[in-house]
């Protein structure tokens, strides 16, 4: 009797029991896949416990992948926070947001397919895009925007920018206003109320807008597949892990790629939080006694 | 002392006028605020006063009317560009910046050179006796310390006129009072021109020089804080002003004032502008006396104890409530005469 | 506050960037659409005729009636399941402080930050090995992967929400656990629930990666199927996988309204505890 007091004052009676079904649920489907394919990727086929890693370094259509997917991931990223910033800051100033939100939710919901199959018949040679293009005497001939890289760039920028879009303009709507208005009571210019004031208190908020928009980016898979060109420059590493595991059917290769993956994702994140380490993380109101 | 304001010599408003849509918020305002004189913007929520504050200090453009410092026409100037002081009713500390940065934020925006602005910065925080306090953050810092950053930050750039948006409203009673007697000190120090927004009478009394009474958009009395005190120009602004009896009553002028009728009883009052045949009568609590022969005859329903005196509800024979003040103990009850002077009956146009 | 010159000129180029992005969205939805109901379309802005020959194609070319059955399927089952094991852990989560909470939060947030790619490689494999790949049931599995810490997430605020006196007073009233649940806690609940279960509908039918690691030819979702259709392109008339397009779109946005009317926009993309 006691016994269960005391587990009580410590959080812990029937109540609690009830998280060991969702515990218990993604241990059993995340951590332990996980844990099984790190394990898997040390027991190789052939060779030593670090023949997978050692084949993915050695072989050039292999690592390239990672430079490629860099190449995509890299600039599509930083162009969809870069772009959120003065949008969002416009938008919170709109008293009917919800028409502009819900529209630019839009292509996330329809996801990565949709939109590389609408951008495969939009930017096509006999596409809208195209025609317009040539109509305006923009173009002598169609531009070749799929099947390449700027195809799987676009599906990036249109998927991708929404979803920072939205994040950046939640961090910028708590941002309290009056710290605008003393600014410029104190004679800021707009200019430098957002270098001086906005912009650090906005920034812990981009870090993490920035770290979650490079992971979707990175892991870019079918856009690469049907709107790039997979055999050679949209050769990303989530393709070379799919082709192991369902077409050679080499598992501990499959799962050291994914392994992989995650490892670089793990050590840029690591490096975007760091920097955001060093910057502000107080609250964004003025922080009332 | 070396912070000191800049020469003006007057703030002039103009009809100022401010509409949002179909509602007009602000209409007509007319004030000179000269150099050195703290002026209270005083009316109950939602009568425009924040409103007015914000036109004065730019960051809300008015609608009709001009704003004028000297010679200048300021009304369509950015709020960057007017170079006053503005302490907001929640601080608005950069949370991000020192006490120090937050302070000298206003002298960096100017590009002072770096020396000037650690001086300055430092008298600054002398002033509002927070030395030693300026590398920390302000998070870090109770409700009351928070405000003088506040204030230090608004005068250190000098400004010729302060604009300050109800500063104490979220401090404690206590702390109020504090601060109420800091701003003052300050001001007497800085003879800088202020312009304090508040809906406390009690505030507005014991800090300004002039009064300016806003109900709904409109200036309804300017004076000083004895004027509003004693002679209310109107019913509503006599009921913001604590005159918390107050009747509709038919009037008849007589040889010594106006004979009007309160809770059943004759009294004769004075009239303040033309009064017709129906009045409305107020009178101040403390103006209510309980005397052994007074005219009015109640029944005590409710007595607080203040300390030094009794705060009482009583009805009346016709079942008007009174409040008046007694410095003899009453219990809920009691049956009590109360009278008041002529002078302090105050009789307007219904 | 007012603004100068230079500020509108930055606004106008702001809204232009918005408009230009809005409206080739919008084109590319309505190329789409365009080209579904066409007949023939080569070199101009519009086809040269109209017809619903590609949907009726696509219907049974595509095989739709079975898979739009399988992804109603899974679909219902992931959300049915998420509910089931969400929203009693998030109140759980909402309601104790126990040691090593801190870990099993950020255990629930993990599926949540790492892409679907990244983990679902090494689950198709564990489902191999489990006999389940290429099953509906690997397929419903994969998908609660991010869908219950997804839920947990959403609901563990609408649980904050409720004042814990209000529960305290239905105990000292004598209701029991059960009768807590079903009587106070989910109606008090429900437009959380309703909106949580919502999103991951929503989330579901768009899940890509997962389905499509973990399905069989048989336990494909509408959008994997749409997937296999442009990759074989060539196989088939554009038209008709344009066709199948607009069916999935149709799926898709009809919830997003439907979720809409529950919840911010947002919501729908921030899937981490912020």
């Amino acid at each position: 009797m006691a016994l269960r007091l005391r587990l009580r004052e410590r959080g812990l009676d029937g109540v609690t029991l009830l998280v060991l079904p969702g515990v218990l649920f993604v241990v059993a489907l995340f951590i332990y896949p996980f844990l099984y394919g790190l394990a898997l990727s040390f027991h190789p086929k052939q060779g030593g416990a670090l023949a997978n890693y050692a084949k993915f370094f050695s072989d050039r259509f292999l690592y390239d992948t990672i430079a490629t997917t860099l190449l995509i991931a890299v600039p599509a990223t930083l162009l969809n926070v870069v772009l959120s910033v003065p949008v969002a800051l416009r938008v919170r100033l709109m008293r009917r947001q919800r028409l502009l939100t819900t529209i630019l939710v839009i292509p996330i919901t329809l996801g990565t397919v949709l939109v590389a199959e609408g951008l495969l018949t939009y930017l096509g040679p006999r596409g809208w895009l195209n025609r317009a293009l040539l109509e305006f005497g923009l173009a002598d001939s169609p531009v070749r925007l799929v099947h390449n890289y700027w195809g799987v760039m676009l599906s990036l920028v249109i998927t991708g920018f929404p979803f920072t879009f939205l994040l950046t303009l939640s961090y910028v709507t708590g941002i309290d206003p009056s710290l605008e208005h003393a600014g410029a009571m104190l004679g800021a210019r707009p200019r430098q109320r957002f270098f001086r004031i906005l912009l650090p208190l906005l920034a812990p908020g981009l870090a993490i807008t920035l770290a979650l928009a490079f992971v979707q980016a990175f892991t870019v898979f079918p856009s690469a597949v049907l709107l790039g060109a997979p055999a050679g420059p949209t050769r990303v590493i989530s393709i070379a892990a799919y082709q192991a595991a369902f077409e050679q059917y080499d598992y501990p290769l499959a799962s050291a790629i994914a392994m992989l993956m995650a490892g670089v994702q793990v050590v840029i994140i690591a490096a975007i939080l760091g920097a955001r380490a060093l910057l502000f993380r107080g609250p964004a109101s003025s922080g009332k006694g | 002392m070396a912070i000191a304001s800049r020469e003006f010599r007057e703030l002039r408003l103009e009809r100022m006028s401010r509409d949002f849509g179909q509602v007009r918020a602000l209409r007509d305002v007319t004030l000179t605020v000269k150099r050195g004189e703290f002026v209270a913007l005083l009316g109950p929520s939602g009568c425009g006063k924040s409103t007015a504050l914000n036109c004065i200090a730019g960051l809300l453009a008015v609608t009709g009317g001009a704003i004028w410092l000297d010679d200048q026409r300021l009304d369509a100037m950015g709020p960057e560009d007017r170079g006053f002081g503005m302490v907001f009713q929640n601080y608005a500390l950069f949370p991000h910046m020192t006490v120090r940065r937050n302070i000298g934020f206003g002298l960096a925006t100017q590009h002072r050179p770096r020396a000037e602005i650690a001086r300055r910065v430092e008298e600054a925080l002398a002033l509002v006796r927070l030395g030693g306090q300026g590398d920390k953050l302000p998070g870090q810092l109770s409700g009351g310390q928070q405000q003088r950053v506040a204030i230090a930050r608004a005068i250190v750039v000098e400004p010729p006129l302060v604009l300050m948006d109800e500063p104490l409203s979220n401090l404690d009673a206590k702390l109020r009072l504090e601060m109420r007697a800091e701003i003052r000190r300050i001001h007497a120090m800085l003879g800088s021109s202020t312009i304090y927004v508040t809906h406390d009478q009690e505030e507005a009394l014991s800090l300004a020089d002039r009064i300016v009474v806003l109900i709904d958009g409109q200036m309804r009395q300017v004076g000083t804080p004895e004027e509003l005190y004693a002679l209310p120009a109107s019913a509503d602004v006599a009921e913001f002003m604590g005159y918390r009896n107050l009747v509709t009553s038919h009037a008849e002028a007589t040889n010594e004032g106006v004979a009007v009728t309160v809770a059943g009883a004759r009294l004769i009052g004075t009239p303040l502008g033309a009064v017709g045949e129906r009045a409305a009568v107020a009178i101040r609590p403390d103006d209510l006396q309980p005397t052994p022969d007074g005219p009015i005859s109640a029944k005590v329903e409710i007595a607080e104890y203040h300390g030094r005196d009794f705060y009482a509800v009583a009805r009346g024979a016709d079942g008007t409530e009174l409040f008046f003040r007694s410095d003899r103990r009453l219990n809920a009850g009691d049956a009590v005469r109360l009278a008041a002077a002529p002078s302090r009956v105050l009789v307007y146009a219904a | 506050m007012r603004r100068g010159i230079g500020e509108k000129l930055w606004a106008i180029a702001v809204w232009a960037l918005v408009g230009f992005f809005i409206v080739n969205l919008l084109a590319m939805i309505g190329s789409v659409l365009v080209n579904s109901f066409g007949t023939r379309w080569f070199n101009t802005w519009l086809p040269a005729g109209y017809t619903t020959q590609w949907y009726t194609l696509a219907w049974n070319e595509f095989r739709l009636p079975d898979i739009l059955i399988v992804t109603v399927e899974v679909v219902g089952a992931v959300v049915l399941i998420s509910g089931l094991i969400g929203v009693p852990t998030a109140y759980a989560m909402a309601r104790r402080n126990f040691p090593g909470k801190p870990v099993v939060m950020l255990l629930f947030l993990l599926p949540l930050l790492v892409p679907p790619i990244t983990y679902g490689i090494p689950l198709a494999t564990v489902l191999y090995q489990a006999q389940l790949a290429g099953t509906i049931w690997g397929v419903i599995l994969a998908n609660l992967v991010p869908t219950v810490p997804f839920v947990i997430l959403v609901m563990i605020p609408f649980v904050e929400q409720i004042d814990p006196r209000v529960e305290a007073a239905a105990r000292v009233f004598g209701a029991g656990m059960g009768r807590l649940f079903m009587q106070i806690l989910v109606p008090l609940l429900t437009p959380g629930i309703l909106a949580a279960l919502l999103l991951v509908l929503v989330r579901t039918i768009a899940m890509f990666e997962l389905t499509f690691l973990t399905a069989g030819p048989t336990s494909q979702t509408l959008v994997v199927a749409l997937y296999y259709a442009v990759f074989a392109a060539g196989v088939r008339p554009g038209q008709s996988i344009d066709a199948m397009a607009v069916i999935y779109m149709i799926t898709t946005l009809v919830w997003l309204l439907v979720a809409l009317r529950f919840v911010n926009p947002t919501q729908i993309v921030t899937r981490a505890k912020r």
